[in-house]
C-alpha cells in the first residue's frame, strides 16, 4: 500500500511539474500574473508529493518491506535503524529519488522566499526546474523506479554493501546532492535571463545567495566523501583522482569560479555573459557528474549488472539541458548589453584570474577524467590518468591560485594598487618566508618544495589575517575605532577571510600528510610492540564480538608515548554474512590535528594478524580547511540575506555607465 | 573576459559563444560511442596467453556426484582437452543468473567445465549446485580467494577458457548471459577447440 502511494504520488509530481513547465512561460507571453502565479503553488505542491514518495520509501526500509525490489535489494532486517535509513541512498534508484527531492525543494524554496523577484522572472526560473523536475521523474519512473513490488516475497533481503553501512554515508550523499542540485537553482536564472534577454546587478544578486548555499553544501559534501574514504577504506588515502571524486571536484571549480565572477556583476555590473556561461557550465558539470556516475560509461568495478537503457536515458537528459542551454546561450548572450569598464590590475581583474586560473584547473579535471575515454573510442587503448598527471597540471595551476588569493580582496574595484598591496602584504610574506625557513630547519626528509608550499598556506593565511587588520584598523588606529569598525564590518569581509583562510589551512594539511606520513605494515602477534613516529603500540590480543548484521574481530592496542599510557584503540575487521563480504574498520587516535591510524588485515596461519600503522601529522586540516571555507560561507550568506532586496542606491548611476 | 571580446568584431563573438555548444556536441558524441562499451567486461586480461596458474585447490567438501566426491581443481586436468573455467559463489548475484546457462553449456562433451568456488562456506554452496543442478566436472573451493587472485580475478562471477596446452585463451568478466555467450563465449570456445584438434 505504502509503495502504491509512493509511486503515486510520483506521478502527481510529475503531471503537476508538467503543468509548471508549460502554464508560467505561456503567463510570462500573456503578461498574465493569474498563470504566472501558477508556477508557485504547483513547486510547493511537487515539494509535497515528491516529499511524500521519498518519505514512503523510508518507511519501506525502515520496516523491511522485502515485497519491494528495491528494499529487498539493499536492506536486511537485522540492520541497525540508522543504516536501514541512509541505505534508501544507498542505491541507484533511491538515490535518484533523493535527487528529485533535493530539486524539489529547492524550487520550493524559491517558491517560497522569492517574493521579491519580478514576477515574470521567478515564473521563468520556476518554469525551467520543472524542465528538470519533469525529465528527472521520468526518468526515475521509466527506467529506475524504486516501488517495484517482487512476485514471490523473499524472507530475508540482500543487506547493504557493508562499505556503505557507515555514518559518512548517511550524511555525504545528500550534502553532495545539495550542492549538485543547487546549482540547478543559479542555471534556471541564466536560461530565464537568457529567455528574457534582460539581466543586470539585480538578477546576480538575486542569484548569489544560492549559489553560495550550494557551494556550501558541496564543500562539505566533497571533504566529508574525503573523511568517509580515509577512515573507511582502510588504506588512509583522502582523494585518489578517481572519475566519481572528480565529477564531484568539477562542479565545486566552476562554482567556486561562478561565486566570484557573480560578485563582479552584482558590484560592478560587468562579467555578464561570462557569469551566465559559468551558471549553465556548472549545474552542466553536476549533471555529467551524475550521468559518469549512474551511466556505467566509465569504467568502474561497481558496473556490473548495469542496465544500458538509463544510460542512453541520462545521456538525452544530458543533451537536452546541456545541449539546449548552450544553444541558447549561443543564440541569445550576443544581444546581452556589456557592463562596466576596469582596469586589468583591480578586483574586478583579480575576479578575473581567479576566474581563468579555476575554469582551466576545471578544465584540467574534465581532460584528465575523460581522457580515458577517448583514448578508448579513437585509438582502442586501455588507460588510466593519475595523481601524476594531476600533480603536474593541477597542482602549479593552484599554486599560483593561492600566491593571488590574498591579493584580491585587498585590491580597490576599478583600479587597483598592486604596489600597494604588495607593500601591505609584506608581512604576510614575511611570515610565510620564516615558516619555511623553520621548517627547513625543523624536518628532516621529505621533498624539497614542501617547506615551500607550508610558507604558501602561511602567507594565504596570513594574507587573510592582514585583510582583516586593514579593514579594522588593527594596531594602526585607537581600539575603540577598532573595536567600532569590527562591528561594522559587513559579514561577507569576514566570510571572505575565512574562506581563504581555509584554502591555507588545508594546503597545509595536504602537504604535511602527503611529506611526513609515516607506515608501519607488518604481521603482528599479542603481546607484539610496533614504534611508529614515537609512539610505543602494543597489541594486547584479539577477540571476536557479534554485532547486529556482522560478526567482527577486533585487535586491541595500547598506545603509549615515552612510557605513558595514552590510549587503547581497537580497529576490526567485519564480516558480513549476507552479502559474503568484510570491511576494516579503521581505529583513529587523533592527538592535537595529527592521527594514529591502525588498520587490519588477513589473520595468517600461526596467530599473527598483518597490521597496517600509519602516523599522519595534521591530518585533520585537510578537512577543517573545506569548514573553514563552508564557514566562511555562512557568514557570507547570513549578510547578503539582509541586504537581498534592498534597494541599491547605486542602481541608478549604474544606468549611466557608458555605452560600450 | 568577455569584456576582452568586446571590442572583437561581432563574428568572432558569436563564434566564441558558440564554441561552448561545439565542445559540449563533441563529448555527447564520445559518450554515445562509449555507452554501452563501458562495461569492465572490455578490460584486457594480461593472463591471456599465458599458461593458467599451476594452484591446486581442494575439492568442495561434501559434494558429491553419483555417490562419489567430485574431485577439486588440479591444473594438470587441463591437459589435452578445452576447458571452461568458472569462479562462482553462492552470494553472488549474477551467478544466480548464468547458472541455468552453465548447465545448458554442461551439455556440450567437447570441452569440460571447471569450477572455482570463490570465497564460500561448503554449505551454501552446495545448496547452490543442489539448487541449479551442478554443471562442473571438478570444483575447487578457494575459501579464502587466494588462487583466485592468480587468476587475476577481480570480482565474481568470471570465466576462463583454457586451451587444450592450458594457457588461457580468452576471460569474461561478469555474468554470462544469453547474448555475450552466442556473441563472443561460444565462438571463443569453438576457436579454442579447433585450435586443439
Amino acid at each position: 500500500m505504502i509503495a502504491e502511494a509512493g509511486h503515486y504520488a510520483l506521478v502527481l509530481a510529475l503531471a503537476l511539474a508538467l503543468i509548471q513547465s508549460f502554464v508560467p512561460v505561456i503567463g510570462a507571453r500573456l503578461r498574465d500574473p493569474a498563470l504566472m502565479n501558477v508556477a508557485r503553488s504547483t513547486a510547493l505542491a511537487q515539494l509535497l508529493f515528491v516529499g511524500a514518495s521519498f518519505i514512503a520509501l523510508v518507511t519501506l526500509h525502515v520496516n523491511s518491506d522485502f515485497s519491494v525490489a528495491n528494499v529487498y535489494e539493499n536492506s536486511h532486517s537485522m540492520k541497525p535503524l540508522i543504516y536501514k535509513i541512509t541505505g534508501v541512498w544507498g542505491n541507484h534508484e533511491g538515490s535518484m529519488l533523493l535527487w528529485v527531492s533535493i530539486l524539489a525543494l529547492f524550487g520550493g524554496l524559491v517558491a517560497a522566499f522569492g517574493n521579491n523577484l519580478p514576477l515574470s522572472l521567478r515564473a521563468h526560473v520556476l518554469a525551467v526546474q520543472a524542465w528538470i523536475a519533469s525529465a528527472f521523474y521520468l526518468f526515475i519512473l521509466i527506467t529506475s523506479n524504486p516501488f517495484l513490488r517482487i512476485a514471490n516475497p523473499p524472507i530475508e533481503g540482500r543487506d547493504l554493501n557493508p562499505v556503505l553501512q557507515d555514518i559518512g554515508l548517511a550524511v555525504h550523499p545528500p550534502m553532495l546532492y545539495l550542492g549538485y542540485v543547487g546549482f540547478s537553482i543559479s542555471f534556471s536564472f541564466a536560461i530565464a535571463a537568457l529567455l528574457e534577454g534582460r539581466i543586470d546587478a539585480a538578477w546576480a544578486r538575486w542569484v548569489r545567495p544560492w549559489t553560495l548555499v550550494a557551494w556550501i553544501f558541496l564543500t562539505l559534501g566533497i571533504a566529508m566523501g574525503s573523511y568517509w574514504a580515509y577512515y573507511e577504506l582502510g588504506w588512509g588515502g583522502w582523494w585518489f583522482w578517481d572519475p566519481v571524486e572528480n565529477a564531484s571536484l568539477m562542479p565545486w571549480l566552476a562554482g567556486t569560479a561562478l561565486l566570484h565572477s557573480a560578485l563582479v556583476m552584482e558590484k560592478r555590473n560587468a562579467l555578464k555573459v561570462w557569469t551566465i556561461l559559468l551558471s549553465i557550465l556548472t549545474f552542466s558539470l553536476s549533471l555529467l557528474g551524475t550521468f559518469l556516475v549512474r551511466s556505467g560509461v566509465i569504467t568502474s568495478v561497481h558496473a556490473f549488472a548495469n542496465d544500458p537503457t538509463r544510460g542512453v536515458f541520462i545521456l538525452l537528459i544530458l543533451c537536452l539541458f546541456i545541449g539546449g542551454s548552450l544553444s541558447l546561450f549561443a543564440g541569445r548572450a550576443t544581444s546581452l548589453k556589456q557592463g562596466g569598464l576596469f582596469a586589468p590590475i583591480s578586483r574586478e581583474g583579480a575576479l578575473v584570474l581567479n576566474n581563468l586560473l579555476l575554469t582551466v584547473a576545471c578544465a584540467v579535471v574534465l581532460f584528465g577524467t575523460l581522457y580515458p575515454l577517448a583514448m578508448e573510442v579513437l585509438a582502442d587503448f586501455k588507460m588510466s590518468v593519475g595523481a601524476p598527471f594531476y600533480n603536474l597540471s593541477f597542482a602549479p595551476l593552484f599554486v599560483l591560485l593561492l600566491l593571488a588569493v590574498p591579493f584580491g580582496p585587498m585590491l580597490a574595484w576599478k583600479r587597483g594598487d598592486l604596489l600597494g598591496v604588495t607593500q601591505r602584504l609584506l608581512a604576510a610574506g614575511v611570515a610565510g618566508l620564516v615558516v619555511i625557513a623553520i621548517v627547513w630547519a625543523w624536518t628532516r626528509g621529505g621533498s624539497a618544495l614542501a617547506p615551500l608550499a607550508i610558507g604558501l598556506g602561511v602567507f594565504v593565511i596570513a594574507g587573510a589575517v592582514t585583510d582583516m587588520a586593514e579593514r579594522t584598523g588593527l594596531f594602526r588606529l585607537p581600539f575603540a575605532t577598532t573595536l567600532h569598525r569590527t562591528r561594522g564590518l559587513p559579514r561577507s569581509a569576514w566570510g571572505t577571510a575565512f574562506a581563504h583562510a581555509g584554502l591555507g589551512v588545508a594546503l597545509i594539511g595536504i602537504v604535511c600528510e602527503t611529506t611526513w606520513n609515516s607506515e608501519y605494515i607488518a604481521t603482528m602477534k599479542p603481546n607484539d610492540v610496533a614504534q611508529v613516529a614515537g609512539y610505543d603500540l602494543k597489541l594486547d590480543g584479539l577477540l571476536e564480538r557479534q554485532g547486529p548484521n556482522y560478526r567482527e574481530m577486533v585487535a586491541q592496542f595500547n598506545v603509549s608515548r615515552g612510557g605513558e599510557a595514552l590510549s587503547v584503540m581497537t580497529p576490526s575487521k567485519r564480516s558480513f554474512t549476507t552479502r559474503g563480504s568484510s570491511t576494516t574498520e579503521a581505529a583513529l587516535l587523533t592527538r592535537g590535528a595529527s592521527q594514529l591510524y591502525i588498520s587490519l588485515g588477513d589473520v595468517t596461519a600461526d596467530g599473527a594478524i598483518a597490521v597496517r600503522i600509519y602516523h599522519k601529522p595534521f591530518v585533520l586540516l585537510i578537512w577543517w580547511g573545506p569548514v573553514l571555507m563552508a564557514f566562511g560561507g555562512m557568514l557570507s550568506l547570513s549578510d547578503r540575506r539582509l541586504r537581498v532586496g534592498a534597494p541599491k542606491p547605486a542602481r541608478a548611476k549604474q544606468r549611466l555607465q557608458p555605452a560600450e | 573576459m568577455s569584456d576582452q571580446t568586446t571590442s572583437a568584431p561581432p563574428q568572432r563573438r558569436t563564434f566564441l559563444m558558440v564554441l561552448p555548444l561545439l565542445a559540449f556536441i563533441g563529448l555527447a558524441v564520445l559518450f554515445w560511442f562509449r555507452l554501452g562499451s563501458g562495461d569492465p567486461s572490455r578490460i584486457p586480461s594480461a593472463l591471456i596467453g599465458h599458461p593458467a596458474p599451476q594452484t591446486t585447490l581442494p575439492p568442495l567438501e561434501g559434494l558429491q556426484a553419483d555417490n562419489v566426491q567430485v574431485p577439486g581443481f588440479d591444473p594438470s586436468a587441463f591437459k589435452g582437452k578445452v576447458s571452461l573455467v568458472n569462479v562462482w559463489a553462492s552470494w553472488c548475484v549474477p551467478c544466480h543468473d548464468e547458472a541455468p546457462l552453465l548447465s545448458e553449456l554442461a551439455k556440450d562433451k567437447r570441452f569440460q567445465l571447471v569450477g572455482i568456488n570463490y570465497k564460500d562456506t561448503p554449505d551454501n554452496a552446495r545448496r547452490f549446485l543442489g539448487r541449479y543442478g551442478n554443471p562442473f566436472g571438478r570444483v575447487g573451493a578457494d575459501a579464502n580467494g587466494r588462487a583466485s587472485i592468480e587468476w587475476g580475478v577481480y570480482g565474481v562471477p568470471e570465466t576462463f577458457v583454457v586451451g587444450p596446452e592450458g594457457t588461457i585463451v580468452y576471460k569474461l568478466v561478469g555474468p554470462i548471459t544469453p547474448d555475450n555467450l552466442k556473441a563472443v563465449l561460444l565462438p571463443q570456445l569453438d576457436k579454442a577447440l579447433k585450435a586443439g584438434s
